[in-house]
């Protein structure tokens, strides 16, 4: 007789389709790998150019991860998503690559994290009904890009990969190598940091109350 | 609960992550303050218009290079592994 699982049950018994890639790039195939690039360029693409902020850099970056992803697949032990692993690749990769630009100052997630700047809410203004659309798609794109750019890069990374890109807190700290505790404190000051510069384009002018 | 207290449960509210009792504990204060309620409301908005726009596209063309690019790479390193026969 057939036994009834739960779903919750299910979902532990089922393998994670990226697993099955995974053991047939162990096995040297690259028609495997090139299904995980394809899955994943375009998120590793954007969390490069949070972290950088400069497009060159984050398209080199694409491919030194996957490569580096080759190379060290055997390393991979299935402990965590494949795609956190590989998110983990890329943070180091863009790490390095700030550092570069920055001739040789050390950069790390914990770079210019002190400063309680935005922290604290200061702006309680409303904001304007639906506001981007006081905005074409070229403006609000340009007022969202310079508003993340501000950040610090230990603070733009955490709100790119757990509110952007939607990985759990956990696979975050994970990808990071940062306690959960540390990814919640960091987002909570990139959120309210954001929130307070958007508040300069998107608030109720003054003299209007939001309907 | 004071505005301080509020701010410290944040990142949980929005994940929903918090117990029953403290959930129903913030939506009282907030409830009861404009400034916790304005930014509760614009966070969650902040969050929403990243989700919604994507910032940095990687176009075809670039794809196709890289994707190119990486697999010779990796296709010379597995040929550099495999003993001749």
């Amino acid at each position: 007789m057939a036994t009834m699982l739960t779903p919750e049950e299910k979902e532990a018994n089922a393998l994670h389709p990226d697993l099955l890639l995974v053991e047939k790039v162990k096995a040297g195939d690259l028609s495997a790998f090139e299904q995980l690039m394809r899955q994943y360029d375009r998120q590793i693409f954007r969390i490069a150019l949070h972290i950088t902020q400069n497009r060159e850099d984050a398209e080199d970056i694409v491919q030194d991860t996957f490569f580096k992803a080759f190379q060290k697949v055997n390393q991979f032990q299935g402990n965590s998503k494949f795609y956190t692993w590989l998110v983990r690749i890329a943070v180091n990769e863009s790490l390095m690559r700030l550092r570069k630009r920055r001739s040789q100052k050390t950069v790390s997630m914990d770079d210019e994290i002190q400063t309680e700047e935005g922290s604290i809410p200061r702006d309680f203004a409303d904001w304007m009904p639906n506001p981007e659309q006081n905005y074409n798609q070229a403006e609000l794109a340009e007022i969202l890009r310079k508003t993340i750019k501000g950040l610090p890069p230990g603070f733009r990374t955490v709100f790119a990969l757990r509110d952007i890109d939607g990985l759990s807190t956990e696979e975050t700290a994970q990808a990071l190598g940062l306690s959960v505790p540390a990814v919640k404190s960091r987002l909570l000051r990139a959120r309210l940091q954001l929130r307070e510069r958007l508040s300069r384009y998107f608030r109720v002018p003054t003299g209007e109350h939001a309907p | 609960m004071n505005c301080t207290e509020f701010l410290a449960n944040l990142t949980d509210y929005f994940d929903a992550k918090t117990a029953t009792a403290l959930r129903t504990e913030l939506e009282q204060h907030m409830a009861g303050c404009s400034h916790c309620h304005v930014t509760v409301d614009t966070t969650r908005q902040t969050i929403e218009v990243y989700r919604n726009n994507e910032l940095f596209e990687l176009p075809e063309s670039i794809r196709t290079q890289l994707h190119q690019a990486v697999l010779d790479k990796c296709a010379k390193l597995k040929h550099k592994k495999t003993p001749r026969s």
